[in-house]
């Protein structure tokens, strides 16, 4: 009963929550949505700082339900990244859902959807593994529908909902058929088991496409751009932040540990879907005029770099990835952030109305600035150290031709980064978007996203950090 | 030894002006910003001459040979058991040479900007861009570790795009930063790629150990990385030319050099900063970095910097010969400057008198950064005069400018290489070296030192004497203080650092390297083509005549090429505009177009009806992108169940 309560007290923690939201809602008609807000700001505040502080306890790890949850100290800083974040998704979709009828809801369909994402980075089998991620979905797809006065909100729902239900599907197939070649679902007995037979590797192929799915690799990525520009930014960030992040998670932990004996077959589909996810979301992100669009497609781009990292597969692999994650949530949380503030306050979202930002919101144009800095992966910024360590790792297994490419991508992204940037600093601009005074809680998520974008990249402790807990976990 | 705590200071201290300023200047010290910066830069002067002195006079030495001591060192992120990121200062002659001159021309700058750019609405970040600028230079010319040395590389690149774009109102000075920017970019690609090789297979990245490695024939890694081949190239000479480009792009060499030009941009005393003594020449010192694994494993690389640089410096002196703008000439000169270091490298070797090559090149670096900052500050002290960058708008300066007029005499005559100036010391130890080695490199060196005091005296004589000035209005002087004692402190150095006896204190293996001065045919060759040039240019422009108009009408193509710069932007442009957009940029568009929106056109642009998206969600989108998925995952195992199973 003591293990149970330890081992999964970060799902614990947010259960709670979500039934303090829900006695919350039937309890108080009268509270203030301002003041709903800060209350579950509060309780988000406390969940991630009892995350760090069992993190800095050391607990050892450990399994349960005979092996269908495991945690350790990796999984347990990656699920406070994921704490972090949607604390800081909470903080700056402030002025968005202060007038919004449907707060509570919103916040326990989002709780709901990290649970799942928790049991999902825990998942010991394929069993566990299915249902959390339909439970980390299934809530997504509501909120994406959440400007409900707006079509292409319910449009981005629709589509969100039909596109999981197939990749699912997919999934689902794949997962049976390793059942049937192999006869068991758990991630450990699996790898004795796996023979290399053409169905295995059909199914093997199958499940990629699920995580593919889910971290919008080209060609799985179609559903992206729609789903992104459709939902409210706070969704749409979680989904490339957060959802994205706890796949990566879980997919090193799938591909590291229960496929390791299709390392050769998997390296080559990290590869090659590296390859062309980092080059079409590149050329993709290029002409994109809408920001949040922009992002999206940047953010496919991004990923790319990602299963570059993986594709390492080494604790390096592990490490530089799971920093990414931690510097990504950062960044692109800061350039949501802004672009939240300014859709949510003006209603504005095209890359032309960014033009003289500078000239009317310096603040909002520094920290966009230095997120997109971030992004594009220039020095000094996190971001930087990030991509480099996904790099070095990619470049552990000596293929030149893979960092080449992914150098050339860099290029060719610090080219569409810089354009945002100029056009806010240079562009003029007739009717630029008026000053903007956004709420202090949003103001302080940015800000929080600004100090990590600098802090995470020169205190090389982090990076330390993760690496031990990595190699412990390995 | 030598005590660690003062030399770190030399580069925090311009870090903690650039926080105080960054974040303070504006509010608080509006008007002191420029005493604040000036001061803090006057102390790490300073202490960088201390550790000068220090170094080579009093505990550098170890049996007359200059050692490389590690003054510092924090292991910054282990990476794996042998390899780390330090972050360390790194002393050996170059280093501390570069600590002395990035720290003095700076503060000149510090000193000459207090006048400049008085009354700029931005004064205060200026200065804070200036001690960025200059603390990420001093960053880089300590680093001990060849990713540290990265690092700051970019932390340059980003500051002086920040400096270029200071006038950000201008659309000029915006397309040139971030033209700048992107060029250097896309080399340091090139230098990523390089260190990622090199270390690779050195297995370190700290510079002592990857040199001593590198170098050893003994050695295993050595073994490996000339053996290791790429398109029947070594991984050794790609990742030495690799790390070449990253320093031409910094080093503005042909045919990376366009943004150099256009940054000028930028307010003059940063040209005289970034443009003339300091980031420029980073390339210059990244190759004498690596200088002995270049020598001694690895010549054809080095070959590679000799042409790269030889034909930059005989590229930029022709076109420096048409241009009218001022600080256009003296940019184009400046690559020409540092083709004749790059080259002076290139024709060296390592051991003995072969390595005249690389102390004449540190030698040149080093008279150039005062004859060079000088010119543009003096160009500086122009342009704040006339109101104009066009040298035929000026003329007959002498009389209003006395000051300016001496200090920029001394530094054209130092420039063209007339004795006992700065530059003929120093030019004339690269022309020794490239004698030596390669005729070719010297005949085009001779007719580069030609044409370097034929255009610098064009400038000087049109702006200085020609026709006669009329000021219009009100004469303002020539400038307050500030700006004067910059000038004649760099024109005293400018007459005189020639004398500076680098042969025993700069050199490829740390000991004293015997050259004997002798009056000679070359030293003959290399001053009567100087004076050549000078009295040539005397001849066209020291007073007012139609003869230049006679001979440029008489050599049109070639002074058409040379003013348009050789079209060399015209094919970037074609490159860019009609192969990589028409090529790739195209079929991008046309694959987004037909496949990523499928029937429909872009979701959510404002002309869209809608009526036509709720047709859209109708016709079936979803299934579509079901169809993708579904072809892809097929794609995937078939490719890849072919190849497993074969």
């Amino acid at each position: 009963m003591n293990d149970f309560l330890t081992l999964m007290q970060s799902e614990l923690a947010l259960t709670l929550i979500l039934f303090i939201l829900l006695i919350v809602k039937i309890g108080s008609e009268k509270m203030s949505n301002k003041s709903l807000l800060g209350f579950i700001n509060v309780m988000l505040i406390i969940n991630l700082l009892i995350g760090i502080s069992s993190l800095w306890m050391q607990r050892p790890g450990g399994t349960l339900f005979s092996g269908m949850f495991i945690t350790n100290s990796l999984i347990l800083f990656e699920k406070n990244i994921l704490n972090l974040g949607i604390l800081i998704i909470s903080l700056s979709a402030f002025d968005w859902l202060k007038n919004h009828k449907h707060l509570t809801e919103f916040f326990m369909l989002l709780i709901a959807c990290v649970i799942g994402m928790f049991f999902m980075i825990s998942s010991g089998n394929f069993l566990i593994f299915y249902l959390s991620l339909e439970l980390a979905t299934i809530p997504l797809a509501a909120m994406c529908n959440y400007d409900m006065d707006k079509r292409i909100s319910s449009e981005a729902a629709m589509k969100m909902i039909m596109s999981s239900a197939f990749s699912s599907g997919i999934l689902l197939f794949g997962i049976s058929m390793m059942y049937g070649t192999t006869g068991t679902i758990s991630f450990t007995e699996l790898p004795q088991l796996l023979d290399g037979s053409p169905l295995q590797i059909f199914a093997f192929i199958l499940l990629f496409t699920g995580f593919a799915f889910k971290l919008s690799v080209v060609p799985f990525h179609l559903w992206t751009a729609d789903v992104y520009e459709g939902a409210p930014v706070a969704v749409t960030s979680f989904l490339s932040v957060i959802s994205k992040g706890s796949i990566v998670f879980i997919f090193i932990t799938t591909l590291y540990n229960a496929f390791r004996y299709y390392a050769d077959l998997w390296y080559n589909v990290l590869f090659l879907s590296a390859v062309i996810t980092m080059t079409l979301g590149n050329f993709f992100a290029l002409r994109q005029q809408n920001m949040k669009r922009f992002l999206a497609f940047s953010s496919i781009a991004q990923v790319g770099f990602i299963l570059i990292g993986i594709s390492g597969s080494s604790s390096l692999g592990t490490t530089s990835a799971v920093y990414f994650i931690l510097i990504y949530v950062f960044s692109n949380l800061g350039a949501f952030g802004v672009v939240q503030m300014i859709s949510s306050l003006t209603g504005k979202e095209r890359i032309d109305d960014y033009k003289g930002l500078y000239k009317t919101n310096p603040f909002l144009t520094w920290i966009l600035t230095l997120s997109l800095f971030s992004l594009a992966g220039i020095p000094p910024t996190a971001g930087f150290f990030g991509k480099l360590f996904l790099l070095t790792a990619g470049a552990s297994q000596g293929n030149y031709v893979l960092i080449t490419i992914a150098a050339l991508n860099m290029i060719i992204s610090l080219y569409y980064y810089l354009k945002v940037v100029r056009a806010m600093f240079m562009d003029a601009n007739e009717n630029p978007v008026e000053r903007i005074k956004g709420s202090t809680p949003a103001n302080a998520a940015l800000i929080i996203c600004a100090i990590g974008i600098v802090v995470v990249g020169l205190i090389s402790s982090i990076y330390d950090y993760i690496n031990n807990i990595a190699n412990f976990g390995f | 030894m030598l005590d660690a705590t003062y030399i770190a200071l030399i580069p925090l201290l311009p870090l903690a002006s650039f926080v105080i300023l960054g974040l303070f200047g504006r509010k608080y010290f509006k008007n002191f910003s420029g005493i604040i910066g000036t001061t803090s830069l006057f102390v790490s002067a300073l202490l960088s001459l201390v550790t000068a002195y220090q170094y080579f006079f009093v505990s550098g030495k170890l049996d007359g040979v200059y050692q490389k001591i590690i003054a510092l060192k924090y292991t910054w992120l282990q990476f794996s058991p042998n390899v780390s990121i330090d972050m360390g200062i790194l002393l050996d002659p170059i280093s501390v040479m570069m600590l002395v001159v990035v720290t003095f021309v700076s503060l000149m700058v510090h000193i000459y900007s207090l006048g400049y750019m008085k009354g700029e609405e931005r004064f205060p970040t200026f200065y804070a861009f200036l001690a960025l600028f200059t603390f990420s230079m001093l960053g880089l010319v300590v680093s001990s570790n060849i990713f540290q040395i990265y690092i700051f590389w970019e932390l340059v690149g980003v500051s002086s795009y920040l400096l270029i774009g200071y006038y950000y109102d201008r659309p000029s000075a915006v397309a040139a930063s971030k033209k700048a920017f992107i060029v250097t970019r896309f080399a340091d690609l090139g230098f990523l790629i390089g260190i990622l090789i090199l270390s690779f297979y050195a297995g370190t990245l700290d510079f002592n150990t990857l040199i001593e490695r590198l170098t050893n024939f003994e050695s295993s890694q050595l073994k490996e990385i000339a053996t290791a081949s790429f398109l029947g190239i070594s991984a050794l000479t790609w990742g030495l030319v690799l790390v070449f480009i990253g320093g031409a792009g910094k080093s503005a060499m042909f045919p990376l050099h366009i943004w150099l030009p256009d940054a000028m941009e930028g307010p003059t005393p940063v040209s005289a900063l970034i443009h003339a003594a300091t980031m420029v020449v980073a390339g210059v010192y990244l190759v004498a970095r690596l200088f002995p694994v270049f020598a001694l494993s690895c010549p054809a690389a080095l070959e590679v910097v000799a042409y790269v640089g030889v034909l930059s410096a005989l590229l930029a002196a022709l076109i420096a010969c048409t241009q009218t703008d001022i600080k256009r000439v003296l940019a184009y000169s400046t690559m020409s400057q540092i083709g004749y270091m790059m080259f002076a490298l290139g024709v060296s070797g390592y051991y003995g008198e072969d390595g005249t090559g690389y102390m004449a090149s540190m030698f040149h670096l080093f008279t150039h950064a005062f004859f060079k900052a000088l010119l543009f500050l003096g160009a500086g002290a122009v342009i704040h005069f006339v109101h104009t960058n066009e040298m035929t708008e000026m003329g007959g300066l002498r009389k209003y400018l006395p000051i300016t007029h001496i200090t920029f005499l001394i530094a054209c005559l130092a420039i063209a290489g007339v004795p006992p100036f700065a530059g003929f010391f120093s030019k004339e130890e690269i022309l020794v070296a490239a004698q030596h080695h390669n005729q070719l490199i010297y005949w085009i060196a001779l007719i580069t030192a030609g044409l370097t005091a034929f255009y610098m005296f064009r400038l000087y004589f049109s702006i200085f004497w020609n026709k006669e000035h009329h000021p219009h209005g009100e004469h303002h002087g020539e400038g307050p203080a500030t700006m004067m004692i910059p000038l004649i402190i760099l024109g005293i150095g400018a007459a005189l650092a020639g004398f500076v006896p680098f042969n025993k204190l700069v050199t490829a293996t740390g000991s004293i390297l015997e050259t004997e001065f002798h009056l000679n045919a070359t030293t003959i060759m290399a001053v009567s083509v100087g004076l050549a040039g000078i009295l040539i240019a005397m001849r066209l422009y020291k007073t007012q005549n139609d003869l230049p108009e006679r001979i440029s009408s008489s050599l049109k193509g070639l002074y058409r090429a040379s003013y348009r710069k050789f079209y060399i932007d015209e094919i970037y442009l074609f490159v860019t505009k009609k192969i990589i957009f028409n090529l790739i940029g195209r079929p991008a568009a046309w694959i987004d177009r037909n496949i990523v929106d499928g029937f429909m056109n872009l979701l959510g642009s404002s002309s869209q009806t809608i009526s036509e998206e709720i047709s859209v969600m109708q016709s079936g989108r979803v299934q579509q992108y079901a169809a993708y998925f579904f072809a892809g995952a097929m794609g995937l195992a078939l490719l890849f169940i072919y190849i497993w199973t074969k």
